[in-house]
């Protein structure tokens, strides 16, 4: 009786392990694209017969119903169909799919690292500008005029996007990709709280004092409200230094790198002075939750925060009130345009931030690279041309309005959008095209600021630890004192 | 076991172990021996080191074992601690006692309720990571947490488990999520125990604790070895506490395999990644040697 | 005397199964509840008009559905069927043949079955993957799962197998039985309850393994819902509650099920213990 039953789970699980194998595809099953091809593929630039079917892949940290659900939507009902359609008009069967990545921005960086490293990947990959310099510097992504050849620079797109735009998918004046738009970065508040502390609503701070002041009232008035979050801390990855502290950083009139001499500043008084200001907010007077920038979804928790209206100031960039806060976003606010405003982010004091500027703000952007390891680069570079036509973008504006890089697409319906962009472009700067940066000094800033709103260690010593790790890191000949 | 002669002959032997051999081969030497490779090297991902990485020697176990800063959160020897410190509080004291607990509870009781709490421990254990992270977020919130509702209840206030002690929370959490497999080891053991044992210490009137230092613990000595080594390699190489905290706030929680992680995976730094798993791994070896002369001792005894 | 200390003895027995109770039970209150509510929250809430609409809006993510329905029962019943096949196998083999070095050789594989399914052996997994032209395939997701699970499966299997008397299979080869039938109709019967705690450990494992499915596997269609549960999430970074916990849920019972089907049939406990 035993005996006949194991008979019988035995057939089973050997019936079933063939199925298993036979419905796994063979090795030697049709690569679909770039995606499975082995190493040893034919030679990259070999242009197919033409009536050989195509299909290119596309990948982006998008999901339709979920994450950038927008993006999904502008490439799945736009860009895809368009441009098989005019593939089919040229006479070419093109079939284009979207890979739907609904990981993180770092799991998707380093898949993207893996399959570059090992010759596969997508034909087009969403892209963060400042993966640029190390993935560049790695080997992993070559410049458009390698793959697609000369040509490239023909693409009318090209002349309508600005030089500094065009930077943000750049490593030594090389183009890796398109950049799809930028961005920049203000203080957003609640005018709401704002009025219930006395405070007038069209607020402008014109020091870093102005804007603890400002807190200090709203603390005093406004009990259980945190008064401001500056991003700090290493669980908030890149947008700590970007929203946190570049934008301090930046109004003690310096960049994180200094672009005239190439090098890194690592230590100075201007150091210090941020760090204090973080000191400030966060362990000595509370003006801020250090909660909120300690724990891992802390981020997510203040947005949560802004829109129950326990927080009121926030610095963000324009994604916060174009995605976060708009109606429908992941903290979104049905009266978004009554209750909040924002204001320019002050230097620490008037004339003192970067090239002697009053106000600060920084630029990011990202975009879609072309694979070195493409096996059909003129389409795939056809399609990354459409994508970025003016048509195509304009459709983009109707699902979410935002700064697109070209200059032919107007933000609409947003005057705020419109506003913010118009004053805060002319004063932005960027990040530095240097490896070191992403690899480096950006996580050692990141930790920095923990050290100290963690209350772990004070200004002086956290700097300390900083400059001792970045002089080793990135060499002693790459490091300077700050201004 | 030992036949006189043996059912397989060795030939036979090796052909049966042999796709257990080729699995082993291809998926745990092969990759073992390229990080030891690589972890003499400076291979990254991404950056100049990529294309040309170099031969670096012993530079990354010396800049691991580098003892003026080793003990600074984020760095190697803060996370040894935190690894040895959570090894002790979850695998050695949470999921030990817990699990000895259970059993001897539930030992020779039969219902429902056995039944009930039996399966609840089981369930513990085999729910996917992701799910449990999430559901152990939740309950361990400051604000809307289970955890801290019922505190607060007893008047005991609502502690900032995530924030003030992470480290805690995570060895709760994993003496909650491991405690099955201790349970249902020393069940069975206790199962082996002839019941005339106990029956007869009972009629000589000893009391239970009696029962448990004089007769239980030493029946059960080789189990509990046993348990001890795996589950404290299991929990020396888990991965679970990074879906829960990340590592943070602040690597309070950046246990050895976190760390690998962090290194190997955000800064893409092969070379060191793989420095560490073989520092990992020397561990391991150490104490699973521990163990085995343990047990070679206690055969001895006995 | 007696009557008394059996009474106490009872007592305290409830008292620390309701303790189990609660502290086993009560993290996973949130998982049952929240599903059911129409408000998002982490704290534990009877949902006062009980919903299924967060169920309905999981079943509009086409990937999502199709993680759970075919993505996590190829990559679970593979590795499952894998796994306790070829460790049923290393096992007998180790038990019944003088293998010189057999104890070590089953502590040194439990050793390096620690270092696969770690970070550090992600990245020349990926390149074996690669190499074998696996990459976007469920195979190789199944091949490195069974991979990483078999030294722990043969660890737990030799133990079963070392306690069945070898009385049955000696006559068996006195009647001239070959090893291999010896091995199915002999030895295998009396592993079977060992046979189905290895099956459903690596059923389990496969079914909740993140990080081997996420760096070897590509299209969205072919993601098992570890990682397909990150599509519940917003631009943010944030989870959708409602959403996750309801996918949770479902991603869930799965397992649970499996795990009651085996312990009803064949119990779900270890023999003699592992003590070796």
């Amino acid at each position: 009786m035993r005996t006949k039953n194991i008979h019988r789970i035995f057939f089973v699980i050997t019936i079933l392990a063939m199925l298993v194998t036979a419905c796994a595809p063979k090795e030697t099953a049709q690569p679909t694209s770039a995606s499975t091809a082995p190493t040893a593929a034919p030679p990259a630039k070999e242009v197919p017969p033409v009536a050989e079917p195509i299909k290119l892949s596309m990948i982006c940290r998008c999901v339709v119903g979920g994450t950038n659900a927008n993006t999904a939507n502008w490439i799945l009902d736009y860009v895809i169909p368009e441009f098989e359609a005019e593939m089919k008009a040229q006479g070419k069967d093109v079939t284009v799919e979207l890979v739907q990545f609904g990981g993180s921005d770092e799991e998707l960086k380093a898949r993207y690292a893996l399959d570059l490293k090992a010759g596969s990947g997508n034909d087009l990959m969403a892209f963060d500008g400042f993966w640029t310099p190390e993935f560049a510097e790695g080997g992993l992504i070559k410049p458009l005029e390698t793959i697609v050849g000369a040509s490239y620079a023909d693409w009318e797109g090209w002349s309508h996007i600005s030089s500094g735009v065009q930077q943000l998918l750049s490593y030594q004046g090389q183009h890796y990709g398109v950049p799809t738009g930028t961005d920049a970065r203000v203080i957003w508040y609640r005018k709401d709280l704002f009025e219930q502390a006395g405070i007038p609503t069209d607020w402008q701070p014109k020091s870093w004092d102005d804007i603890l002041a400002t807190a200090r009232t709203i603390k005093e008035k406004l009990p259980g409200v945190t008064p401001l979050q500056l991003n700090a801390g290493t669980a908030m990855g890149e947008a700590t230094t970007m929203q946190g502290w570049y934008m301090a950083f930046l109004g003690t009139g310096n960049n994180v790198y200094d672009f005239a001499t190439n090098k890194f500043p690592v230590s100075g008084q201007a150091f210090l002075d941020t760090l204090n200001f973080y000191k400030t907010i966060y362990v000595d007077e509370g003006l801020g939750d250090a909660r909120t920038q300690l724990l891992t979804d802390g981020r997510d928790r203040s947005f949560l925060s802004f829109r129950d209206g326990t927080t009121a100031m926030l610095v963000e960039g324009d994604w916060f009130w174009r995605s976060v806060i708009a109606p429908g976003g992941s903290a979104g606010m049905d009266q978004r345009n009554d209750l909040v405003n924002w204001a320019m982010m002050p230097a620490m004091t008037p004339g003192k931030g970067i090239n002697g500027q009053d106000y600060v703000t920084v630029s990011g952007g990202t975009g879609f690279i072309l694979n070195p390891n493409t096996k059909y680069t003129a389409e795939s570079w056809g399609l990354m041309t459409l994508m970025y036509s003016k048509d195509s973008l304009d459709y983009f504006q109707t699902l979410q309005p935002g700064i697109k890089s070209r200059d032919d697409v107007a933000i609409p319906n947003d005057p705020i959008l419109t506003a913010m962009a118009k004053t805060m472009l002319p004063l932005t700067t960027t990040r530095p095209s240097d490896p070191a940066y992403s690899e480096n000094i950006s996580p050692a800033l990141q930790l920095m600021t923990e050290r100290v709103v963690s209350g772990e260690m004070t200004p002086e010593q956290a700097l300390e630890a900083f400059t001792t790790a970045m002089t080793a890191a990135i060499g002693a000949d790459k490091v300077e004192e700050a201004k | 076991m030992e036949q006189r002669r043996p059912i397989l002959t060795l030939k036979t032997g090796t052909f049966f172990l042999s796709p257990a051999i080729f699995f082993v081969i291809l998926f745990l030497i092969v990759p073992f021996v390229w990080i030891i490779v690589v972890s003499f090297t400076n291979q990254s991902l991404t950056g100049a080191t990529a294309l040309n990485p170099e031969f670096v020697g012993l530079q990354n176990y010396l800049d691991l074992f580098n003892f003026d800063t080793w003990l600074t959160r984020g760095n190697f020897g803060s996370s040894m601690i935190i690894t040895l410190e959570f090894v002790i509080g979850s695998a050695w004291i949470g999921q030990v006692v817990l699990g000895m607990g259970l059993a001897i509870a539930f030992y020779r009781r039969k219902g429902a309720l056995r039944e009930f709490v039996n399966t609840l421990v089981i369930l513990c254990w085999i729910i996917p990571d992701v799910v449990v992270a999430f559901s152990w977020s939740a309950y361990l919130d400051r604000d809307y947490g289970t955890l801290n509702a019922i505190l607060n209840l007893i008047g005991l206030g609502r502690p900032d488990w995530q924030l003030a002690f992470p480290l805690f929370a995570i060895i709760l959490f994993n003496s909650w999520r491991g405690a099955a497999f201790s349970m249902l080891l020393f069940s069975s053991a206790l199962a082996t125990i002839p019941p005339s044992y106990l029956e007869t210490a009972e009629v000589a009137g000893a009391s239970f604790w009696q029962k448990q230092r004089d007769i239980i613990l030493p029946l059960l000595r080789g189990h509990i070895l046993t348990d001890m080594v795996l589950i404290t390699l299991w929990t020396f190489n888990t991965f679970s506490p990074f879906l829960l905290t990340g590592g943070g706030p602040a690597f309070k929680t950046e246990v050895i395999s976190i760390f690998t992680y962090r290194i190997a995976f955000k800064f893409f730094d092969f070379g060191m990644g793989g420095a560490i798993a073989v520092v990992a791994m020397v561990i391991n070896f150490a104490l699973a040697l521990v163990y085995l002369l343990m047990l070679r001792k206690q055969a001895v005894y006995s | 005397m007696k009557r008394y200390r059996k009474r106490i003895s009872s007592v305290l027995y409830y008292v620390f199964a309701v303790l189990a109770i609660a502290f086993f039970g009560l993290p996973l209150l949130w998982l049952i509840l929240t599903p059911f509510n129409s408000r998002a929250s982490l704290a534990v809430e009877i949902p006062t008009a009980p919903t299924l609409d967060n169920f309905r809006a999981v079943f509009q993510n086409k990937f999502a559905v199709q993680a759970l329905t075919q993505n996590n029962l190829i990559i679970a019943i593979g590795t499952m069927l894998g796994v306790t096949l070829i460790a049923s196998l290393a096992a007998y083999a180790l038990s019944r043949a003088r293998i010189p070095g057999r104890n070590a050789m089953a502590y040194t594989l439990m050793l390096f079955s620690s270092v696969v399914t770690g970070t550090a052996a992600m990245v020349p997994i990926f390149l074996i993957i690669m190499g074998m032209g696996l990459i976007d395939q469920h195979l190789g997701v199944i091949l490195v799962l069974i991979g990483g699970n078999l030294p722990t499966a043969i660890f737990m299997m030799r133990d079963f197998v070392d306690d069945i008397p070898a009385s049955y299979e000696e006559s068996a080869m006195i009647s001239g039985a070959s090893p291999f039938q010896i091995f199915k109709d002999v030895a295998l019967p009396q592993v079977r309850p060992g046979m189905m705690v290895v099956a459903v450990w690596s059923f389990v494992n496969a079914w909740g393994a993140f990080l081997i499915p996420f760096i070897l596997l590509r299209s969205s269609d072919k993601l098992p819902a570890s990682t397909a549960i990150y599509s519940f999430y917003t631009e943010a970074g944030t989870p959708n509650i409602l959403l996750v916990s309801a996918y949770a849920l479902l991603y869930t019972l799965p397992v649970v099920v499996f795990y009651l089907l085996v312990n009803w049939k064949y119990g779900f406990r270890f023999f003699g213990g592992i003590k070796r």
